[in-house]
């Protein structure tokens, strides 16, 4: 029996559990001598009393289960005859046992070494009884539990009371999830580049300007580690030329949307103007590489630029641009209608034409809120990764010419990563690393942005 | 004018010709930022429409395929082949018992001369072999039948291709014929662009946001009501809320570190599988739901809530009888928009090992899978120029399935929305 259909089986009997409970609390309200209101609760929740008991302690056993009966069955496997021919050697050992478990569970078909086929039969007969025992142990535990349950029904059992305490329990377990995964990904970022740093010195890490991870050698001594030029990169694509694009765009179309334009053609050009914020990167990424970097690098050969690339940071930078419009766009857009209308009255009153009120006194007094659209704009483009991996390229150069291709964090991380990896060398841990700052710098610029907004919010209400 | 020796200052001349030159310049500089305004807009907008046209331009193509007719003498070919012995189960077993592409082969260089081959699709055989098995007396008769051409003739004949394949497509233009290329829809990653399709890849993206959906939405809808609804003002509900707001911003391709770190090293997941990359989505998609969940959940008038409490109800039937019921439009909006950007993410993915060649579409969970922005990804990587159209094709596919989403969640804001 696999463990997916004893899981089905638990929960169908548990449906059972729920009938049997409604039907004996039903049966105790209309054969209730006293009043309806004898019975605590109604039998829906009695239902679901007896149900909860019969499924939640054979949940928490199968759980347990399947984290220890793995390795009582490799003890069992080994116990057997065949287990005696394997070599003593730790790691041919495990090599060995891995292969034949995975034969065992049907995840490969075929086995490599012919000492792991021997071995396929003595596990696959540990399996069979492993699980017969979690089986039958996790059948009692629905019975017991919900007999036990069933039992326990009576008129003044407080029912309702008891399902709505786990009911806010479980609704407390999902709001920690959140903390679980932020706690997650930090841990797991510090942890892994708390190992890289113990092979190269973080002082050579973040600022060193030798990016080429290709050519280390040794275990020890590493140098082509210096991730300046992959900073570099990024700030020149995700904040230089992406918000050279997207800042005179974004904030122009939420002016002309909230100040000039006619309803209607606000109503048919905001959705629009969205869709540009909805297209997947990968889209993005493909139209710089296939449309926009090719006629930029025949433009800059036209006009004689040298060292002009098919993948120039211009493209990726302008495409990624284009993406971040709504966004700035919107934040701006939020942040000059929160600017009161008194000030804007005021100025049109002293005779200040539309323009003026909105270069003198509207971007003004919405300022701040731009500015902090604009970081998070920032943040958002730096960490964007499909445009930079497709149009970026990977030479990590540290040049200001934006026809050249230069490299950023997200394209290295993305590259250290694919293809074989290695948990153990660096070339693969220094993609955590990378990660790390990029989760660093991303969160910081965001609490900057979020208190900035918050506080210029606050100066108007 | 008004200089210092005069006592009384002159009233300022509106009608005057420097003041009438001055409000000029102040109207034109206002015509001027309001043209600005109008051509930044126009100018956003007229990227995206370019980027349709070149996406719509290039991949339209990519459903059709080229064909050449092909005239097979199965009765001659076969020794005499009976249709009975391709029917049922075992036909497809005797059917390469046969050989049958050597006769494919064969009747091409008969048709087509020696080299003849080089014009047809290496993969063109199946096409044969799956109307012989749909219509197995077929293989009585002379057929003749359309079958794609080589990539470079493909290319060459839609576009411009290189001079061999160019002077093939002038020999036999007037044979040639275009068809719906079905093989497209049917078929998954290949290495012969004539004969890739999307449906592993789009199998892999349902299987994938299925997972996503089964996770992100219960855990979103129950964090929002809890935010929402029950918890206290205290530190830990600050912690939930800042690492709600924190998860929303973080860069996609931090979740994709988490999951290979998390789920692959950790608990040893199967790599490559959609049970990983739905994990790996629910988490980012998880605070997507949360944030509009409790914009639904706090439009709900409190006149509802206690009317509900008024007549005796308990705070958690106040919610799940009466509060959720009436946001739960608003949620799925939210949680629709939050899929729609799950199925366009593609770095992740690529982290957890989703980016590997899959020939056949999965069929579970664990199986090794691939997804459609990832296999545009994939296929946008590759040298062959037919590999091109096809990229934007799948972009088609892509972007009409996140118009669908984006459509179904507008319907239900209007549909169902309550204005209070």
């Amino acid at each position: 029996m696999t463990s997916t259909t004893l899981l089905f089986l638990v929960l169908g009997l548990g449906l059972v559990a729920w009938f049997f409970g409604r039907l004996k609390a039903a049966s105790l309200q209309t054969s209730g001598t006293s009043s309806r209101s004898a019975l605590h609760s109604l039998p829906t929740y009695h239902g679901w009393y007896v149900a909860l008991w019969a499924i939640v302690p054979a949940a928490v056993f199968l759980t347990v289960w399947s984290f220890v009966s793995p390795a009582m069955i490799t003890d069992a496997a080994l116990t057997s005859s065949a287990a005696s021919q394997l070599p003593q050697d730790g790691f041919s050992r495990a090599a060995i046992l891995s292969e034949a478990r995975a034969i065992a569970y049907g995840y490969q078909v075929n086995a490599f070494n012919p000492l792991s086929q021997s071995m396929v039969e003595p596990y696959r007969e540990a399996i069979s009884y492993y699980q017969m025992i979690g089986a039958v142990a996790a059948l009692l535990l629905v019975f017991a539990c919900g007999v036990y349950a069933w039992l326990r029904i009576k008129p003044d059992l407080r029912a309702r009371t008891k399902i709505e305490r786990v009911t806010m329990f479980v609704l407390l377990l999902a709001s920690l999830i959140a903390i679980v995964t932020t706690v997650g990904i930090f841990l797991s970022l510090v942890f892994e580049s708390a190992r890289f740093f113990s092979m190269v010195s973080p002082i050579d890490f973040l600022f060193g300007t030798e990016w080429n991870p290709k050519a280390v050698a040794g275990p020890r001594g590493e140098t082509g580690f210096g991730a300046i030029p992959l900073f570099w990169g990024t700030v020149f694509i995700g904040a230089i030329i992406a918000m050279i694009v997207a800042i005179p765009l974004g904030l122009l179309s939420a002016i002309y949307l909230t100040q000039y334009a006619p309803a209607k053609f606000r109503s048919w050009m905001k959705p629009i103007l969205e869709v540009l914020a909805g297209v997947p990167t990968v889209v993005y990424g493909y139209f710089a590489a296939l449309t926009v970097a090719p006629a930029l690098r025949d433009f800059a050969v036209s006009i004689g630029i040298s060292g002009a690339s098919s993948e120039s940071a211009l493209a990726a930078g302008v495409v990624m641009g284009i993406m971040i419009i709504p966004f700035v766009s919107s934040m701006a857009d939020d942040s000059i209608a929160a600017v009161p209308n008194a000030m804007r009255d005021g100025s049109l009153a002293m005779g200040a034409t539309q323009s003026e009120t909105i270069k003198k006194v509207l971007i003004p007094a919405a300022l701040p809120g731009v500015v902090g659209g604009v970081l998070l704009a920032v943040s958002r483009a730096i960490g964007e990764t499909m445009i930079v991996v497709m149009a970026a390229g990977l030479a990590a150069n540290m040049t200001a010419n934006p026809f050249s291709s230069v490299t950023t964090v997200t394209t290295q991380i993305v590259q250290l990563l694919t293809g074989d990896q290695e948990f153990d060398s660096p070339k693969t841990l220094a993609a955590f690393a990378l990660g790390l700052v990029l989760f660093i710098v991303t969160l910081l610029l965001n609490l900057i942005a979020l208190r900035v907004v918050k506080k210029y919010r606050e100066a108007y209400e | 004018m008004n200089s210092l020796t005069e006592a009384k200052r002159q009233p300022t001349d509106w009608q005057g010709p420097a003041m009438q030159k001055r409000i000029a310049r102040r109207y034109a500089a206002e015509r001027r930022f309001k043209a600005m305004g109008f051509g930044a807009i126009l100018l956003s907008a007229g990227f995206l429409a370019f980027l349709l046209v070149v996406m719509v331009g290039n991949g339209f193509r990519g459903f059709t395929q080229t064909e050449l007719p092909l005239e097979i003498d199965f009765p001659a070919a076969t020794g005499g082949a009976s249709p009975s012995e391709f029917e049922g189960p075992n036909g497809n077993t005797n059917l390469q018992a046969l050989g049958l592409r050597d006769i494919v082969d064969s009747s091409i260089e008969i048709q087509y001369g020696d080299d003849g081959t080089e014009l047809f699709s290496p993969g063109g055989w199946t096409t044969v072999s799956a109307m012989i098995l749909a219509d197995p007396k077929i293989v009585e008769q002379k057929v003749t039948f359309d079958l794609p051409v080589a990539s470079d003739i493909d290319v060459a004949y839609k576009d411009s291709g290189n001079d061999e394949a160019e002077a093939k497509v002038a020999e036999y233009s007037n044979q040639f014929s275009t068809g719906f290329n079905w093989n497209f829809l049917s078929n998954s990653d290949a290495t012969d662009p004539m004969q890739v399709g999307i449906w592993g890849a789009f199998k892999g993206s349902l299987i994938t946001m299925i997972v996503t959906l089964l996770l992100a939405f219960p855990v979103g809808v129950l964090t929002a009501l809890y935010l929402e609804e029950y918890a206290p003002t205290n530190r830990l509900t600050d912690l939930i809320e800042v690492s709600i707001n924190n998860l929303a911003a973080v860069p996609s391709i931090i979740f994709g570190l988490l999951g290979l770190a998390v789920f692959l090293n950790f608990f040893g997941m199967p790599r490559s599988g959609a049970l990983v990359g739905g994990l790996t989505l629910a988490l980012m998609t998880m605070p997507v739901i949360v944030i509009s969940g409790r914009n639904a959940v706090k439009a709900v008038p409190p006149s509802i809530r206690e009317a509900a409490l008024g007549i005796g109800a308990s705070p958690l039937q106040v919610v799940f009888h009466h509060v959720l019921p009436l946001a739960l439009p608003g949620i799925l909006t939210g949680t629709i928009i939050g899929m729609a950007r799950a199925l366009g993410e593609t770095a992740p993915l690529l982290m957890i090992g989703m980016r590997a060649f899959i020939a056949t579409p999965p069929s579970g969970i664990t199986d090794p899978a691939t997804v459609l922005p990832v296999q545009i990804f994939l296929w946008s990587d590759e040298v062959d120029r037919g590999f091109v159209e096809k990229t934007s094709a799948a972009i088609i596919v892509l972007l009409l399935f996140l118009l669908m989403m984006n459509a179904l969640a507008i319907y239900l804001r209007n549909r169902f929305e309550t204005r209070w």
